[in-house]
């Protein structure tokens, strides 16, 4: 294994921790903005067959694009930039959260739904206070594997002039006649953020769905 | 009861009143329900029973417009329901159904308060009405107010799902077979509990059911269906005695005299007085009651109960004095089961006599098995009074 410049690191610690923070903001800008999209959207389809179909079928089309080429495709209408590649991300993450969202809102039992119009639930409230909490951990898990799944990605976005870990990588790594170490920290830095990303969420789920973890205590 | 049970006043009854209500589903050969008319007075619980598909479930959803019937009216204290919003008069219907659908993300407390909070009552209001709930149904507010519905048993479950469906003092309950999907031993039990709670606080229940031991041990009324028609609704003792014709006769079974036990219940006999003695009674004081007559014991043996005058064992009197052993009292019998369910009990416990509690679980006397084929014998009216 070749040897690490850790002097090109203490060098370049600036532009190490603001290529991360880019990182961190074009993840959480697109998976963000995918959730907006994906749980109304999933409310939206959750009864209707043919809506669902299309609107999944419609993502997973898009989610089967190359990346490189999505966000290229992007570029003439939005310009190069963050821009291409965070609508692109966002596209990608909407396939896993439309599924999730109307998997979880289908997920709640008949006799739960029943008992709540039964005891004079508007279909609002129903929606708004059984249906969507019960739907959080199928929701969560979507979000989970979105958010994953995009902090890889977005180490794309630096081909269509995007920021963020990728111009490590690309830019000081492979560009520069495969200079090791750069590549080496923005892969490092990309799979921590992905890790630590996806723990705060199993945090955030768990403080959101104290129930999944009443057991019967007989 | 108690003032303090009821904060919204008086508890309420409402007359219930169908009035040929027909259901016919799209592309359904025949009508689910047929011309079905029905009165049910305030107070009174009337089970609507009939083999599967007779349309109990649709009459009964039709109440609450879970279901909307094609023609007739369904009136309660004389409005009709349709002149209602849906989720208004549902505020006002108590509904238990026999999967129970306890919100699987919120507490008991938050489950049974759910109505009271559409009807934005203060939430101390809440508070206080849960609490009391809870221990009308014999759950401990402290130990299960923040339980989960998954850390419940079934039985349990049914119970936060009847307080939860008296949560808001409704006048009328529906009831779909609420009791059917948990273990025989539990279900009686439920049964008991809801007729100690529903004398207590009376309400107009229609109950569907498919158990006619079930019917005839509930119910002021019970409404036999067949194919979507009403083809007789009377008392138990006179759907016993003078079933209507012979599908009637057929769904109520040969066993018609066994079934009669189902109609009296342990506080309507005379029952025979217990030799009760509180716990920690020093042993010379028990034998000079009995000495001076105040004392009878059975069987030269003497019932010893906890402060609250709840059963704790049986005690020889040739061993009195000595330390609490381990052995229970069995059977011991709420003083609202019925004649044949004690019947049954003490011949599972195999014991000559079980011990009779009231609600609160204080001995209230002995019934043994004598008296209770002596009834048989007699003619039993079921008390009126209560």
């Amino acid at each position: 294994m070749p040897e690490i410049r850790w002097d090109w690191i203490e060098r370049h610690t600036d532009d190490i921790v603001r290529a991360t923070v880019a990182h961190l903001e074009i993840t959480a800008v697109s998976v963000v903005a995918a959730v907006a999209i994906a749980i109304p959207l999933g409310i939206l389809v959750r009864g209707r067959r043919v809506a669902f179909a299309g609107a999944a079928g419609t993502a997973d089309v898009l989610y089967t694009i190359p990346s490189i080429a999505l966000f290229s495709f992007l570029v003439p209408f939005t310009g190069i930039g963050n821009l291409p590649a965070v609508i692109g991300l966002i596209a990608y993450a909407l396939t896993m959260l439309i599924r999730n969202t109307v998997v979880g809102l289908r997920s709640v039992p008949a006799a739960v739904r029943e008992a709540a119009a039964g005891m004079g639930l508007t279909p609002r409230q129903i929606l708004l206070r059984v249906e969507l909490p019960l739907a959080v951990p199928s929701i969560m898990a979507g979000v989970r594997l979105a958010t994953v799944s995009t902090v890889g990605i977005a180490t794309i976005a630096v081909f269509v002039g995007g920021d963020g870990l990728g111009e490590l990588i690309l830019l000081d790594g492979i560009q520069r006649q495969l200079f090791l170490t750069p590549i080496l920290v923005g892969t490092v830095l990309a799979t921590a953020l992905a890790i630590v990303l996806d723990a705060l969420l199993v945090l955030a789920e768990r403080l959101l769905t104290p129930w999944t973890r009443a057991r019967a205590a007989l | 009861m108690t003032a303090s049970a009821a904060p919204a006043g008086a508890p309420r009854a409402g007359v219930l009143e169908l009035r040929g209500i027909s259901k016919r589903y799209r592309g359904a050969p025949r009508d689910a329900v047929a011309e079905l008319s029905l009165t049910v007075p305030a107070g009174a619980v009337c089970v609507l029973i009939g083999p599967s598909g007779c349309g109990k479930t649709t009459a009964l959803k039709m109440v609450n417009r879970l279901i909307e019937p094609s023609s007739g009216e369904i009136l309660i204290d004389g409005v009709s329901v349709r002149d209602r919003r849906p989720a208004d008069l549902r505020r006002e219907i108590g509904y238990v159904i026999q999967q129970v659908g306890l919100l699987p993300h919120l507490t008991v407390f938050a489950n049974i308060a759910t109505v009271p909070k559409l009807l934005g009552w203060p939430k101390d209001r809440i508070r206080t009405r849960a609490d009391e709930l809870m221990r009308l149904i014999g759950l401990e507010p402290e130990e299960y107010a923040h339980r989960y519905p998954a850390e419940l048993s079934g039985g349990q479950q049914q119970r936060v799902g009847l307080a939860r469906a008296l949560a808001a003092d409704p006048p009328v309950m529906l009831m779909d077979e609420p009791f059917s999907a948990v273990d025989p031993i539990t279900r009686e039990r439920l049964q008991n509990d809801f007729l100690r709670l529903h004398r207590q606080v009376p309400k107009t229940v229609v109950f569907v059911s498919h158990d006619i031991d079930e019917a005839v041990k509930m119910a002021d009324l019970v409404a036999v269906m067949d194919g979507g028609r009403l083809i007789q609704c009377a008392p138990p003792a006179e759907l016993l005695s003078a079933p209507a014709n012979s599908f009637v006769a057929d769904f109520v079974g040969a066993d018609r005299t066994l079934k009669g036990l189902s109609l009296v219940r342990l506080e309507d006999l005379e029952l025979a007085p217990a030799p009760l003695v509180a716990e920690g009674t020093p042993a010379e004081s028990v034998r000079e009651r009995i000495a001076a007559g105040a004392l009878r014991p059975l069987e030269d043996a003497v019932l010893v109960t906890d402060e609250r005058g709840r059963p704790r064992y049986w005690r020889a009197m040739d061993r009195l004095g000595e330390p609490a052993g381990t052995a229970r009292v069995e059977p011991v019998l709420d003083r609202v089961t019925t004649l044949r369910d004690a019947l049954a009990a003490l011949f599972e416990a195999g014991a000559a006599y079980g011990v009779v509690v009231d609600g609160d679980g204080a001995c209230v006397g002995l019934v043994g098995v004598d008296a209770i084929t002596g009834s048989l014998r007699g003619p039993v009216a079921r008390s009126e009074a209560a």
